[in-house]
């Protein structure tokens, strides 16, 4: 299950894991990354909590943790080249897996089409 | 500046819409932040070739006594600036500062002396407050205007030179902060060697009615790309050249921002015509005795880039003050961040360690000398 949040993140849903990122529209709007920093596995966030931080050339933005859960792992790939955000968004350049505590909440969240329509 | 007001628009606006640029409110204009290549490869290619920049929303001011000697413009100008004006050369341009009755600087711009009056180049931000100080003082003896009717530009980097001696072969001859004019495409312009980059260049003065049509042919040579207001910051960052409002305004004075080098002997203690510019007590005792603090370079150690803002400590728990970040981001050309910002005098030393608080972590952080970058300006 593939959703999405109006702060421009991804959550890819299998099971009560989702992996999250940025979308494509989100990292051309940052421009060139050029240091991301992510949270420690085992760190329980809210929903809206700042989870990770970008920095472009130019500004740092934070970004936010979509739903309540636990972090089980974070992409340290984007650590060491930020860039794999700008060329693979929503592929290799994802931030980290987020254990649930209530798969069912992903629900509220955008679907594609939604999304879609949020940028247009 | 009233926010709501709708922005302003410089005459090569059209031009950045076309190149597909992200445009973004600065100082009350829509202007380019990027263009679809973005900051990094737009940083990069301005050191590696050319960048042109649309710098139209800065003030042109044209300063002309009324008695039409250029020495009294000199003299009514250095009533406002710690700087040697009439020992400016026809056809030379200097760097200067506005200083206020508290020895704080209230802007800094470039003074050109063009053999009949003088030429000034002031911040978009500040132009309005720039033309009124100046009319206030200096309105009774010297006519001044702010051109509205003509647009500027900067070409930037090591292929500048060549490109331009595409449109005009005695470009070469020009030397860093010569103002000549010359014909560009058979449009007059006024071009200085001069810029805000680091690299060697150009900016230059074009009739707005001509300036869309002259920005285009120079951006059709295949070492020309455009270049946005972020790649501009950057640029400017690596070079150590202040950005008035943030690591230069009206609580620094010249010594506080290590400006002393824009302050010529003519002008200071024992000089010819010491003194004599708003709050010179101030400026001239600072330079005899010190200021508490100074304007440095700094080197953050890790990856993450420390921006303006950001608290300096000596120490690594964030217990004792030294000072403040006002610029910083990271430098592409340098390939690590760069930022600048001011510490007391007891911080100042290259090499000093110092810590920036950056959400909730204090990050080392070495002073170092600026530019982080070696300027190729000819000399």
């Amino acid at each position: 299950m593939l959703k999405f949040t109006d702060e421009h993140e991804w959550l890819k849903i299998e099971g009560d894991v989702a992996t999250v990122g940025i979308t494509a529209h989100a990292a051309e709007q940052l421009g060139d990354l050029v240091f991301v920093e992510l949270p420690e596995s085992g760190t329980a966030l809210d929903k809206g909590a700042t989870a990770a931080t970008v920095e472009s050339v130019k500004a740092a933005s934070d970004v936010y943790c979509p739903l309540d859960g636990e972090i089980v792992e974070s992409n340290q790939a984007i650590v060491d080249d930020p860039s794999l955000v700008n060329s693979d968004p929503q592929g290799a350049g994802w931030f980290f897996k987020l254990k649930l505590s209530d798969p069912s909440a992903a629900n509220a969240l955008l679907d594609e089409a939604a999304y879609k329509e949020l940028i247009a | 500046m009233n926010e709501h007001s709708p922005l302003k628009q410089t005459p090569l606006h059209a031009l950045h819409l076309s190149l597909g640029a992200r445009m973004v409110p600065f100082a009350g204009y829509d202007m380019p932040v990027q263009y679809p290549a973005g900051v990094m490869k737009e940083h990069l290619h301005t050191r590696s070739a050319a960048g042109l920049f649309d710098v139209s929303h800065m003030g042109q001011v044209i300063l002309r006594a009324k008695s039409g000697r250029i020495e009294d413009a000199a003299l009514a100008l250095e009533q406002l600036v710690p700087v040697d004006v009439l020992g400016l050369a026809e056809g030379r341009q200097r760097y200067g500062l506005f200083t206020n009755d508290d020895g704080c600087i209230l802007d800094d711009l470039m003074i050109a002396n063009r053999g009949d009056h003088l030429f000034l180049v002031v911040n978009a931000s500040c132009k309005e407050a720039d033309f009124a100080h100046l009319q206030k003082h200096l309105g009774k003896t010297c006519d001044l205007t702010l051109l509205d009717d003509r647009a500027l530009i900067a070409l930037q980097g090591p292929r500048a030179e060549a490109v331009l001696a595409e449109l005009w072969a005695d470009i070469a001859t020009m030397r860093f902060m010569d103002v000549a004019e010359a014909a560009l495409h058979d449009v007059p312009c006024i071009i200085s060697r001069s810029g805000y980059t680091g690299e060697d260049g150009f900016e230059i003065s074009i009739p707005a009615a001509s300036a869309e049509d002259v920005t285009r042919r120079i951006l059709e040579h295949p070492d020309v790309m455009p270049i946005g207001l972020g790649a501009r910051d950057s640029l400017r960052l690596e070079a150590g050249l202040c950005l008035y409002g943030n690591d230069i305004d009206t609580t620094t004075t010249p010594v506080d921002a290590a400006l002393e080098w824009a302050m010529q002997k003519a002008r200071r203690t024992g000089g010819a015509r010491q003194g004599g510019f708003p709050g010179a007590e101030v400026v001239l005792r600072q330079f005899t005795d010190g200021a508490s603090r100074r304007r440095v370079g700094l080197k953050p150690e890790g990856k993450a880039p420390v921006r303006g803002g950001a608290p300096l400590f000596a120490d690594a728990e964030g217990k004792v003050p030294v000072g403040t970040v006002t610029s910083g981001g990271f430098g592409p050309s340098a390939d690590h961040p760069v930022a600048m910002g001011y510490v007391d005098t007891a911080h100042t030393a290259n090499g000093t360690p110092v810590f920036a608080e950056v959400r909730g972590k204090y990050l080392p952080i070495t002073v170092s000398a600026l530019p982080f970058v070696t300027p190729t300006y000819k000399r």
